[in-house]
């Protein structure tokens, strides 16, 4: 009889590995996107070149070959990241380059007439961008940004390449040791589903939140 | 003495090849309520849209207040193109209604009137709200401070409006358009606060309207625009009772016709 308690736990701690790559992919992803994003509208020529280069680069390879160059490569460079590291700036980096379209989308989508306010208001640059441009552009960013971070989610996987011990790692290690694929596939499939649903229900509610006054429903 | 607070000078304005204004002059006084009218497309909106620097000029120079606003002096004395600072500081002489009142949805009323003194001026916001409660209190929607803008009529959203730019106390005010985007019946309570901001105020005000009826009531000097030149100005009186120019004869006509009150 196999003592499925001990590779259940196994798994868990996968599970714990995915989640924390998934949370930390998903702020290092959320800062690039705004950094690219704002970046591509900026003024300077040489700030668009450099943030329009990141999102071409990271959206035209993948993330396969670019977790490999940083964890295998760089260390030839003197410098060397721990797996963990690697992971989540492989992550962070490649779903933030689809995240900074986001951003750019929705600042663009705001109406040109409320600049135009914030000038006649003698705003500066940066108290329009703040307190009236992103307020509007982010009720539309958040519902791809979830999409983005069940991406990021799913795409976890790929760094048991550099010896990660995820969640898949570590069903495929159970797998290995009991000759079982179902229970421990059934797991991780399971939890997987669990983590998706709860990303995508907390970013309703969070949108639910900040558009509460939009929609006409007294602040 | 008597300097005029705006002094355009062979303002030039063109959209690629398209010249809209062509050397256009004109001089306002302080405290002058002054009405632009004219056909569409005589260049009345970019007028007001140059003034509040929401549009960029290919030529000529203008003085606000004893200023450049689209250059300064160098070390030299030379004029060169002004700054976003030495903008950004003539901004605060000038406030401006627009026609779709582009009102912050995302900001209740108050936020809305209040989000601009206290940044751009560093005001309290305890002061803030309470200058922008006599305003709103003015134009007659104290009750509904705490509404979002979702929730008002046409005619409250452009007295807001008009509450936010009075806000930042400018010497200037620009109005284009204000009530075209309004429903008949609406029209008048904008009017009202308009004519209540003529007589009370000695802001200097600039406004762009097809309201004849109100231009004439309101203005101590209308501007008959036609293709970027003015081709007739004076007293309302003699603009609209006894205009000299064939052009304005014709466009008061139309509008006549067209069932404007005159
Ligand atoms: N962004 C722009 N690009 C190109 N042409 C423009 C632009 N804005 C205005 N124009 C042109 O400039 C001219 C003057 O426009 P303007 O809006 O100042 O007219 P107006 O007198 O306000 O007319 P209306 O009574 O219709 O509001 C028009 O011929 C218009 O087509
Ligand atoms: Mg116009």
């Amino acid at each position: 009889m196999t003592d499925w308690a001990g590779y259940i736990g196994l798994i868990i701690d996968g599970a714990f590995v995915t989640l924390s790559l998934t949370l930390c992919g998903s702020a290092v992803a959320l800062v690039a996107a705004f950094l690219a994003g704002l970046g591509r509208l900026s003024r300077f020529t040489a700030v668009r070149a450099l943030a329009v280069t990141y999102v071409e680069f990271f959206r035209g390879t993948s993330i396969f070959v670019q977790l490999f160059w940083v964890y295998f490569v760089l260390p030839l460079f003197d410098i060397s990241l721990s797996p963990f590291q690697a992971g989540v700036l492989v992550l962070g980096l490649n779903v933030g380059a689809y995240g900074a379209e986001v951003v750019r989308g929705a600042i663009k989508s705001v109406p040109r007439e409320q600049f135009e306010a914030c000038i006649a208001l003698n705003f500066t640059q940066y108290q329009r961008m703040r307190y009236i441009i992103l307020p509007q552009a982010l009720p539309l960013m958040l519902p791809t940004f979830g999409n983005n971070a069940i991406e990021l989610l799913k795409a976890t996987a790929v760094v048991s390449l550099i010896s990660l011990s995820d969640m898949t790692f570590q069903a495929q290690i159970v797998r290995a040791q009991t000759g079982n694929t179902f229970v421990p596939f059934l797991t991780i499939l399971v939890l997987y589903f669990i983590m998706s649903t709860v990303i995508s229900r907390a970013i309703g509610l969070y949108e639910k939140r900040i558009t509460r006054g939009l929609d006409g429903v007294r602040s | 003495m008597n300097k005029p607070i705006i002094r355009l000078d062979k303002i030039v304005k063109a959209y690629g090849t398209h010249t809209v204004l062509d050397g256009l002059s004109m001089d306002v006084k302080a405290g002058e309520k002054i009405a632009l009218i004219g056909p569409s497309g005589s260049g009345k909106t970019t007028i007001l849209r140059i003034l509040m620097t929401l549009e960029s000029i290919s030529g000529g120079t203008i003085e606000v207040d004893g200023d450049y606003l689209y250059h300064m002096k160098d070390a030299s004395g030379a004029l060169v193109p002004a700054n976003e600072a030495h903008m950004h500081r003539m901004r605060e002489k000038i406030g401006m209604v627009f026609q779709h009142f582009n009102l912050f949805p995302h900001k209740n009323v108050l936020d809305n009137v209040t989000l601009a003194p206290i940044l751009t001026k560093g005001v309290a916001r305890a002061e803030a709200e309470k200058r922008a409660m006599e305003l709103l209190e003015m134009v007659g929607l104290a009750d509904k401070a705490r509404h979002m803008p979702a929730q008002l009529s046409g005619g409250q959203k452009q007295r807001v409006a008009i509450a936010r730019a009075l806000a930042l106390s400018p010497k200037i005010m620009l109005f284009d358009e204000v009530t075209s985007a309004l429903d008949p019946e609406l029209v008048e309570e904008v009017l009202n606060v308009m004519r209540r901001l003529g007589e009370e105020t000695d802001m200097t005000m600039l406004l762009v309207t097809h309201e004849m009826g109100f231009a004439h009531d309101f203005a101590d000097r209308v501007l008959f625009f036609d293709r970027g030149r003015i081709v007739e100005e004076g007293p309302p009186d003699a603009i609209f009772r006894n205009p000299k120019e064939e052009r304005t004869q014709n466009f008061l006509r139309k509008i006549i016709a067209a069932g404007h009150r005159v």
